[in-house]
């Protein structure tokens, strides 16, 4: 509480950050609205009609849809896989007592500093490439057919660099959880004759409950949106084998230059979004008391 | 000058009132303290006088004009507090500087100034110290010599010494009273301690739930409170209370016996005093304070005897007040009898 | 207190710890040697480890064939830019949530993270071509707007979880001496805050450096910072390895240095405050 002359001072500066964010938001999500009720190409401008739901109706039935969402899932999916459970293990190791603990986290962790685009070019050509790839070598060093990843398993791959990307956020926040822990309370449950099973599903995994569920939310944030290491390695290929939805809707409305039906698509990937951002809202709304 | 005046002031949070309709008038170079338990509305109010709060309405009159709608700042008020909300990264010396500079004062001044209060406040060794390297009772006095290089027409105090530990406390009281004894500007001081309460003011305002409940001077408060919330308040250890027959035979609903105006007479009964065992005993070395339970479940009182008085746990005593007129008496609705 | 563990189990901990960690940074070691090959040599098989001529050659190369400075200097103006920018509008609007707390405010801040999550491509075909017609394609001034405005949303955040640890007694004490809003914010809030604004400053620099949605779709040649220029490696020059991997280095070494400095912020700053 304050006087109403510091609550005046307040609303003015608040101001431009509202009124700057109001305007990122709305002003081009209704024009994304507008478009994709439009048959909109940016080859023929000038021929724009309304035609309702038409686009929609054209993205969702089109089999590119249906791909795109699955591998959007797959990939979201598999990521969380991977960096919730190499997290939690990586953040348990981390925790222990060890030499030069502090120059190892340095080392899990700098992935995540690395630009999406330099570290898709470099799984994408350094390791994974068949020919000269260093997985192509060790794979001929034991005798093996050097395999292909992103012809043959190209979601697959991507999803093994974005996890490496990700994995460090989830080890750096799951360890960040686990050292808030009260030691008392693990040496009361060892007191009490709990072995190191029961003490790590007793009572670290229920203290990192609220950490994973963070990490799942905020991942999956930004996992909707994977678009760089796409757009260097596969450019969604081999056909719709790795497109997700997002790069579905830059090929529609960027390369194809449809602009009606990719802002269907965008109005689609908002309502997705939308659906993961309400819980994580929640969440962290929920932490917050002010 | 520093005469300040309250006029019907109330203050509303959203629905909740925490002060109800309240006049108060504080002359020119009064110390004044605010006193109340926790959560009456003494900061609420302190916070009010300062600016740093709307009232909901009423009138704030500080020297004769009314202040109600003045920024803090040009209130020509100074506050100290609780926390001391010393500038972390400022040293002492910018710390007690700072009013100065946001007054535009010419650099020479300000330097003579700080010099001055420095001097004062003992703080000359440290003007150049960070207030995280600062003791304490350093830190408040840095927090009040901010506030007197100001000059400012009254001083507000939130609590200063709650977070000094006691002989800190002691020391720094006296600082204060010396500091306004010396200076002779008004003083407003907010605590829940009623023994800096009755050593400090000129004048005592007692605050229950944003209400004053008397105003008056430390003696005036002890010798003769308005209702039993002042009695209870004041004096400690506090007032023994005694309902039903025994407050009957007086006249009245209630009566009450500051343990300080009891007297031990061991084992015999007498027709005036009350009879009991003795409970818990505390020896103060200079006083001994007992707690008697009183035959026939008639609760508890609380008896100041000397410190060499004998009585042990489980003897049987009687106790009596010293005089007749040492007999507080309440009405039904809490009220002094007089 | 501290148990003492054994010492063998303790050397375990290490090894085992040491070996992922090891794995886990391997591509960006991999990375780094690469770029002192000579491209023979960065595809030789067997693979050399550390025993080949070191050589800058590939860095050299890197910068007369394609400007490198230019791009590097744009990913510094772009994202020192942003940040500063969203700095200055979101100090204000966080001092406000902070110390003057309306029965709104968790409404608007939780608003504000809502529009962080709107999917980039949501809105993707407007911006573009609201840049098109304002001729702001490709150019840096376009790129600072939108990364400024789609990381003001984490700055007020942030600087308001850094804020809500001052104490409001100080900010009355300073306008109880007469500072005015301005003097309050400029002498007294933000030189208390330093330490938080500058992990904002930090963690925001890094999210801007590595951003590579916008980059991409926005900027051609002239005003690409290395996300964009990077990309252009995807074929075929990505083949040649030593030269990519000069550019790379170059690329992530300020963030990774920086990063490093970041942990803790990185936290907060990305949790919004609910994993401390
Ligand atoms: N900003 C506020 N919003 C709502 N209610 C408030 C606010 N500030 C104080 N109150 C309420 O007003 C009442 C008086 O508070 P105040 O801080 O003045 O008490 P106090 O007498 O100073 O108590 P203490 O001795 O504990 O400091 C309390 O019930 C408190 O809950
Ligand atoms: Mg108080």
């Amino acid at each position: 509480m304050a006087t109403a002359h510091s609550r005046t001072a307040a609303r003015f500066m608040i101001a431009p950050a509202v009124l700057l964010l109001l305007a990122w938001m709305i002003i081009p999500l209704s024009m994304t609205l507008y478009f994709s009720t439009l048959r909109y190409n940016l080859l023929m401008p000038g021929m724009e009609d309304f035609i309702g739901f038409d686009n929609y109706s054209y993205f969702l039935t089109d089999p590119a849809f249906f791909a795109a969402l699955t591998n959007t899932l797959l990939l979201v999916g598999g990521v969380l896989l991977i960096t919730v459970i190499g997290g939690i293990l990586l953040a348990l190791l981390l925790d222990q007592p060890m030499f030069g603990q502090g120059i190892v986290r340095i080392l899990v962790i700098a992935p995540f500093f690395v630009m999406p685009t330099v570290s898709a070019l470099v799984w994408k050509n350094m390791f994974m490439n068949p020919v000269n790839g260093l997985f192509a070598f060790l794979t001929k060093a034991v005798g093996l057919q050097p395999f292909d990843f992103l012809s043959h398993a190209p979601l697959t791959s991507i999803i093994i660099m974005v996890a490496w990307q990700w994995l460090p956020f989830a080890t750096l926040i799951l360890l960040t959880a686990m050292q808030s822990l009260d030691s008392e309370q693990i040496e009361a449950a060892e007191m009490d004759g709990a072995g190191a099973f029961a003490r790590f599903f007793h009572i670290v995994l229920p203290h990192l409950t609220r950490a994973i569920t963070v990490v799942v939310l905020i991942q999956t944030i930004f996992l909707l949106s994977v678009f760089a290491e796409i757009l260097v390695t596969t450019n969604g290929g081999p056909g719709t084998a790795s497109t997700n939805i997002t790069y579905l809707v830059y090929a529609q409305s960027l390369l194809q230059f449809d602009v009606g039906s990719g802002s269907a698509g965008g109005i689609v990937a908002v309502i997705l979004a939308n659906i993961v951002a309400i819980f994580l809202m929640r969440m962290i709304g929920k932490n917050l008391d002010i | 000058m520093g005469q300040i005046k309250l006029e019907k002031v109330t203050k509303a949070f959203g629905n909740t009132q925490v002060i109800p309709p309240l006049d108060l008038e504080i002359e020119d170079g009064e110390f004044v303290v605010f006193v109340g338990p926790s959560g009456c509305g003494k900061s609420t109010l302190l916070r009010l006088i300062a600016g740093l709060e709307d009232v909901t309405s009423g009138d704030i009159v500080i020297d004769g004009t009314n202040a109600t709608a003045l920024p803090p700042a040009r209130r020509r008020l100074a506050m100290v507090f609780q926390s001391y909300a010393l500038y972390p990264h400022m040293s002492v010396k910018k710390n007690i500087a700072f009013p100065l500079k946001m007054a535009k004062m010419p650099e020479d001044k300000i330097e003579e100034k700080v010099k001055n209060a420095a001097h004062i406040l003992n703080l000359t060794d440290y003007l150049e110290r960070r207030p995280g390297q600062l003791s304490g009772g350093q830190r408040q006095r840095v927090a009040i010599g901010r506030a007197i290089v100001r000059e400012p027409a009254a001083f507000l105090f939130d609590e200063p010494l709650s977070n000094l530990d006691a002989a800190l406390r002691v020391n720094m009281r006296l600082e204060i009273s010396e500091l306004h004894q010396s200076l002779k500007t008004t003083m407003i001081y907010v605590t829940h301690d009623q023994v800096e309460a009755m050593t400090m003011a000129d004048k005592i305002v007692v605050l229950r739930a944003g209400n004053i409940e008397q105003v008056g001077s430390p003696l005036d408060l002890y010798r003769s409170p308005n209702n039993l919330f002042v009695a209870g308040f004041i004096g400690s250890p506090k007032m023994n209370f005694l309902e039903g027959e025994d407050a009957a035979k007086h006249g009245a609903h209630t009566i009450g016996v500051r343990p300080e105006h009891l007297r031990v007479i061991h084992g015999a009964t007498t027709s005036s005093g009350w009879t009991g065992t003795v409970g818990v005993i505390e020896h103060l070395g200079s006083d001994t304070f007992m707690h008697v339970h009183l035959d026939g479940d008639r609760g508890t009182i609380t008896v100041r005897a000397d410190g060499d008085n004998p009585a042990k746990v489980n003897d049987k005593i009687t106790v009596e007040a010293l005089s007749e007129d040492r007999i507080y008496r309440f009405d039904k609705g809490g009220m002094a009898i007089r | 207190m501290a148990r003492r563990v054994p010492t063998s189990r303790k050397w375990l901990v290490t090894i085992a710890a040491w070996a992922i960690g090891f794995l886990i940074f391997f591509p960006i070691l991999w990375t780094i040697l690469t770029s002192f090959k000579t491209e023979a040599e960065a595809i030789a098989s067997p693979p050399s480890f550390l025993f080949f001529d070191w050589t800058l050659d590939s860095y050299r190369e890197v910068q007369s064939r394609s400007n490198y400075f230019l791009h590097f200097y744009n990913s510094v103006i772009i994202s020192l830019g942003s940040t500063l920018l969203g700095l200055v509008i979101a100090i204000p609007a966080a001092w406000s949530m902070a110390f003057v707390p309306a029965k709104r405010t968790k409404d608007v801040l939780m608003w504000m993270l809502s529009t962080k999550m709107l999917p980039p491509v949501g809105v993707l075909i407007p911006i573009y071509l609201l840049f098109r017609d304002f001729g702001l394609l490709d150019s840096r001034f376009g790129l600072v707007i939108v990364l400024t405005l789609i990381n003001l949303p984490i700055i007020v955040w942030m600087l308001f979880t850094y804020f809500r640890e001052i104490p409001g007694e100080i900010l009355e004490a300073a306008r109880m001496d007469g500072a005015t809003l301005w003097a309050e914010i400029v002498h007294v809030l933000t030189p208390m805050a330093v330490p938080g604004i500058a992990s904002t400053l930090l963690l925001n620099v890094i999210l801007a450096w590595n951003e590579a949605f916008w980059t991409l779709n926005l900027t051609a040649a002239k005003a690409a910072p290395l996300t964009a220029f990077i990309a252009s490696y995807s074929s075929p020059e990505g083949l040649f390895y030593a030269k990519l991997s000069a550019a790379s280095t170059m690329a992530i070494a300020p963030i990774l240095i920086l990063g490093w400095f970041s942990q803790k912020q990185l936290v907060r700053g990305l949790t919004f405050g609910a994993v401390k």
